[in-house]
């Protein structure tokens, strides 16, 4: 075309990134690419093929690894572990030189995973690979800072780690750089549609003089991961769908693997009618077009005020329209190709099967290549299947609303929790919403805002864990100390038939700030060591379980209250058990046939003002992200959390667990010791007495063994807590992967705790990215 | 491919436009000014991206700078203009590049849009240009802070229409944008519109000087109301003039103009654009954001003294393959 012609028709020609370079280094490296391990690639062993998925060319051959493979690369792990992590300087270094490697060959990453995953060369250039560098260098810091930072915290040790295809590089960098700053060695397998970019990362830690063995990359499909799953490994970190999260989670069930799941989503954009509408729908390329839509906290469920709808999708389809969709290494391309065809055909059912009213960009499709247009359905109800399941494509479903409240509710009618958008220029409306919002990040008129000092993660189905800041370094650490083994402890069952109350005390359940007949009618006696009846106590089922967790539900302005009165309501709580010492400490004596009772009263009056202390001093924190702007990372409480207590301690089990989860404003409900339930039911006049508001404590009394699996089945419970001298870890963690509830269990050991890790299991992180400027 | 549009012939392309509707305002709508938002960072973002979001090479870069020649308001605005040196700009405006490199690209009849002069050198400019079809445009109403006695502002447009002058750029008062007295806005703009008569009317915002970004949508879409053919930046004597944010608010508030009324309002950033590379991106922000009828003189310009140097530079650069010095080219 001539010069002339396009000076009347401006249109915008080819801009093509070439993708020689990348090509080359493929020729280089043989076309075939073996497993790194202990520092070297392996021979190449069965392969599968790598394509372009915008032109179905071959790139490469790459191995299926066999169980044989990931076992070397997991016991070279092992091997280079406690050397690793004994320098965190020497660390620091390592993790410096492999950002700086990012960045020097930054283009040659860029077009490789272009080339590979088929997103457009503007966003591997600009965002992923400028992403990894940047989580490379945060974490060098991290890893300079540990002996400092964190004196009480020690590595996990070998971590297998598990990462998607929609930004391969980029998910490793979140992966690899926060496990090796805190000196785990890891094993990690790349999506087997995108290997590629992780097998030149190898290179790269090669020429960065990693130790051998540090990083460990596997390559190949889901089998390989299961593999993974059940080596020799001490943690595993997933990134991917939340059906395969699942199945990991019941995999490593009792297994006493750490396990951090970063699964889907279905997140929500909220315009509000005083919303930057132009701005609004800008963002929605950001949110749903952004790498096709392939993104799992993409904004894919539109949510608009009522008032504005009809111009908000004239200028939303307007707005598609002009996106240009084609061959992703040119520069000018907007949206690039799906990843596969397995891919693009399941978004095509998935939109096939829609009633909505459904409008697809119009512009040219290519020829060949997995592509699929910018699609916005509107008219949809919550009740539709597209508004409820993650379509990891292009395209956008949309439905209205009517006022604040209603966004908030419809934002949350959902299983997933991982990210939110609210536009609005009202900061009343908009700090008000953000918080209410079930999700780990919640971007205020933006959408997409990543960096290394934010932490990024879920809740509900969307998984738990963090990845990125101080929050993220949770996943590759723990507390120092293996702690002790735990012995089961039996109920002392002898009668000798001389009760010690006067009067017969049948303590029953305590739900909803009321004294409850438990559901089934059955209870038991509780005896002295010596055979004396103490009293009767309840056993509780599922149905009374059900009627705590709907008392916690009712409570959930406990969240909403402030942290002081909180301390004034724990502080309370200490004063009137502290009235009572002498009581608590005989029960206790006569519970355990111990003598200590005095102490463990103490103990418990410790801890409650312990915890008063910090309901109103866990601050939240304030991200010096890089833009003019700030990130919140709010500690907000987990929710509804159920609890199965220490048996050992019939006062102090149910306390130090309680405290600090009602100081962080989280609703619990605890099923006392077993063996010794009564001085958790005496309690029960302590709450009422104290002005904690019905629900917000709840107890029952009954088996471990029997209420666990509905403890960790209960959709309604946000996160299982289980210190039971019953290991029912397995059990436990099992059952909660139908609803990937959060689970803390104690895989039969007991732990004396520190605070850090009391808070942390009792908050969820929320990251709100707050752009400002006017 | 097609070469359709019978409204661009490059013999006459530069003279304003007639097949549009010229915008005939409308009632000042207070409701919809001040319902006006503009997040700023989001603005940003969008600026910031834009760039790495689009990219021209080869035939199509070529073609797309000898668009933006097409565009320029080749301006002098100086207080030591003379006879003499506006002459010099006219002829630069008549022949904006060398002609063997013009021959090469096919592109022999390019001119730039307009040239932009004080009053005192309309009729010179006028003179100069004749023939040629280039239109002369004025700046106005005491330029650039615009607070000379407001009768002298009205008179002054009438002036520069006798001498000539078939556009003119006026400035707003920004006191009424900072005070927020829509009504003095849109009355202001209403009769210095009438003063034009025939000669279409560029609101010059001063955008530099208006405080947000919301103040600059909200003065745009008053403007408009009140008939102003194109809305412009700056004066180039601001501190801040022309940006992409700046850009982009104010071509937002020409789409939701035109969808309201229909009227189609032209766009004139001005100074500070001084590179081949950004009048690529200008270009490709109006393309994506109003659409390709705004990529003609009509209804865009580019306010720019410096910038038709660079784009020379790099024409030559596409022509032999080698960087240009800016000496090979005529100084304008």
């Amino acid at each position: 075309m001539s010069v002339k012609d396009i000076f009347e028709t401006m249109e915008y020609g080819p801009a093509p990134e070439s993708a020689a370079p990348a090509l080359e280094w493929l020729v280089d490296m043989g076309d075939r690419f073996g497993c790194f391990i202990d520092g070297k690639f392996t021979d190449p062993g069965e392969t599968f093929e790598a394509k372009d998925p915008a032109t179905g060319n071959v790139l490469a051959h790459v191995t299926q690894a066999t169980e044989a493979d990931v076992d070397t690369a997991v016991a070279a792990a092992r091997k280079a572990q406690a050397k690793w992590a004994k320098d965190g300087h020497k660390r620091a270094r390592a993790l410096y030189a492999i950002a700086r490697l990012l960045q020097k060959h930054a283009r040659l990453f860029a077009v490789l995973e272009t080339l590979d995953n088929g997103k457009p060369i503007r966003e591997s250039r600009d965002i992923d690979i400028p992403l990894a560098a940047r989580h490379f260098y945060y974490h060098a810091g991290m890893a300079e800072l540990m002996d400092e930072e964190l004196p009480d915290a020690e590595p996990i040790g070998v971590c297998g780690q598990i990462v998607p295809w929609n930004f391969p590089l980029l998910m490793l960098a979140w992966k690899i750089a926060p496990a090796l700053a805190m000196g785990n060695t890891v094993v990690l397998k790349p999506a087997e549609y995108t290997s590629l970019t992780a097998l030149l990362f190898a290179d790269i830690c090669r020429q960065a003089g990693l130790p051998k063995g540090v990083v460990n990359i596997v390559t190949g499909d889901g089998a390989v991961g299961e593999m993974l799953v059940t080596s020799d490994v001490d943690k595993i970190a997933f990134t991917g769908s939340t059906a395969v999260g699942r199945r990991i989670r019941e995999a490593t069930a009792g297994s006493g693997k750490a396990l951090t799941l970063e699964l889907g989503g279905k997140s929500p954009y909220i315009v509000f009618e005083d919303a930057d509408i132009d701005s609004a729908v800008e963002g929605l390329v950001d949110a749903i077009w952004f790498n096709q839509g392939e993104v799992c906290c993409a904004g894919s469920r539109l949510l608009v005020q009522e008032g504005i709808a009809p111009r908000f999708y004239d200028k939303l389809r307007a707005r598609m329209d002009k996106l240009r969709l084609g061959n992703p290494l040119d520069k000018a391309i907007d949206v690039g190709a799906v990843v596969d065809p397995v891919q693009l055909q399941a978004i095509t059912d998935m939109v096939d099967g829609s009633n909505g009213d459904i409008h697809r960009a119009p512009g040219p499709l290519p020829d060949t290549g997995c592509y699929y247009p910018p699609t916005l359905i509107t008219g949809l109800s919550p009740a539709d299947r597209l508004m409820q399941e993650e379509i990891f494509g292009p395209v956008l479903v949309s439905t209205t609303f009517r006022t604040p409240s209603e966004a908030v509710e419809l934002a949350n009618n959902t299983r997933y929790g991982l990210a939110a958008s609210v536009w609005t220029e009202n900061i009343n409306l908009a700090l008000d919403v953000a918080p209410k919002l079930a999700a780990g990040v919640v971007w205020i008129n933006a959408t997409n805002l990543f960096d290394a000092a934010a932490g990024f993660g879920g809740v509900r189905e969307s998984g738990f864990g963090r990845e990125g800041g101080w929050e993220g370094l949770m996943a590759y650490t723990r507390p120092k100390g293996a702690g002790k083994e735990i012995t089961p402890i039996a109920p002392y069952s002898t009668d000798d038939g001389n009760p010690i109350p006067p009067l017969d005390r049948t303590a029953k359940l305590y739900i909803g700030g009321k004294q409850a007949r438990p559901d089934g009618g059955y209870s038991r006696p509780v005896y002295t060591r010596g055979g004396k009846l103490l009293g009767h106590a309840s056993l509780a089922n599922r149905k009374d379980l059900r009627n705590a967790v709907e008392a916690m539900t009712a409570a959930r302005s406990w969240s909403q209250t402030t942290g002081h009165l909180r301390a004034q309501i724990l502080y309370y709580i200490a004063e009137n058990l502290s009235a009572r010492e002498d009581e608590f400490a005989t029960r206790i004596n006569h519970l355990t046939g111990g003598r200590s009772g005095d102490k463990e009263v103490a103990q418990a009056v410790r801890a409650l003002f312990k915890w008063a202390a910090w309901a109103d001093k866990h601050d939240h924190r304030a991200k010096p992200v890089p833009m003019r702007g700030t990130a919140l990372a709010m500690n907000e409480p987990v929710g509804n959390i159920g609890i199965l207590c220490d048996d050992a301690r019939p006062l102090m089990g149910l306390i130090e667990p309680m405290a600090p989860a009602i100081a962080m404003g989280n609703r619990v409900t605890a099923v006392a010791s077993s063996p010794y339930p009564l001085a958790a039911t005496d309690f029960y006049q302590v709450l009422d007495t104290s002005d904690v508001p019905g629900g917000v404590v709840n107890i029952l009394t009954g088996d471990h063994a029997e209420l666990a699996p509905h403890l960790a089945a209960h959709a309604g419970l946000d996160a299982v807590w289980s210190f039971s001298a019953t290991d029912l870890s397995q059990e436990i963690e099992h059952a909660s992967a139908a609803t990937l509830k959060r689970t803390w269990v104690n895989n039969g050991r007991s732990h004396d705790w520190p605070a850090a890790t009391w808070l942390a299991q009792s908050t969820e992180v929320k990251t709100v990215w707050i752009p400002y400027g006017e | 491919m097609q070469t359709t549009d019978s409204h661009v012939k490059t013999d006459d392309a530069q003279l304003p436009q007639v097949q549009e509707p010229r915008n005939a305002g409308m009632d000042l709508d207070l409701s919809w000014v001040r319902a006006v938002q503009a997040n700023t960072s989001a603005i940003e973002r969008r600026a910031a991206t834009l760039p790495g979001r689009r990219s021209v090479k080869k035939n199509h870069q070529a073609a797309w700078l000898c668009k933006a020649i097409s565009l320029i308001d080749l301006t002098t605005l100086s207080g030591d203009d003379t006879e003499g040196r506006v002459r010099r700009l006219c002829a630069k405006a008549r022949q904006p590049v060398r002609a063997d490199i013009l021959d090469a690209l096919g592109m022999q009849d390019l001119t730039t849009g307009a040239v932009c002069v004080y009053h005192d050198m309309v009729e010179t400019a006028v003179d100069a240009l004749r023939g040629s079809g280039i239109p002369v445009a004025a700046v106005s109403t005491g330029f650039p802070a615009g607070l000379s006695p407001y009768k002298l502002r009205i008179a002054e447009i009438g002036e520069s229409v006798a001498a000539g002058a078939e556009e003119i750029d006026i400035v707003i008062t920004r006191r009424h944008v900072l005070q927020g007295n829509w009504q003095a806005l849109y009355d202001e703009m209403r009769e210095m519109r009438a003063a034009c008569g025939e000669a279409h009317v560029k609101a010059i915002l001063a955008t530099g000087e208006l405080g947000t970004l919301r103040n600059v949508a909200r003065a745009s879409l008053v403007c408009m109301m009140a008939g102003a053919d194109f809305i412009k930046t700056s004066t180039g004597k601001e501190s801040v003039n022309a940006t992409l944010p700046v850009s982009l608010t104010m071509i937002r508030a020409i789409r939701d103009y035109e969808a309201h009324t229909g009227y189609k309002v032209g766009y004139k950033p001005a100074g500070g654009i001084s590179k081949a590379k950004d009048a690529l991106t200008y270009l490709a922000l109006i393309k994506d954001e109003l659409g390709d009828r705004w990529l003609q003189p009509d209804l865009f310009r580019f306010g720019a003294s410096s910038l038709l140097g660079d784009i020379e530079r790099q024409l030559e650069h596409h022509v032999t393959g080698a960087y240009s010095a800016s000496w090979r080219h005529a100084a304008g």
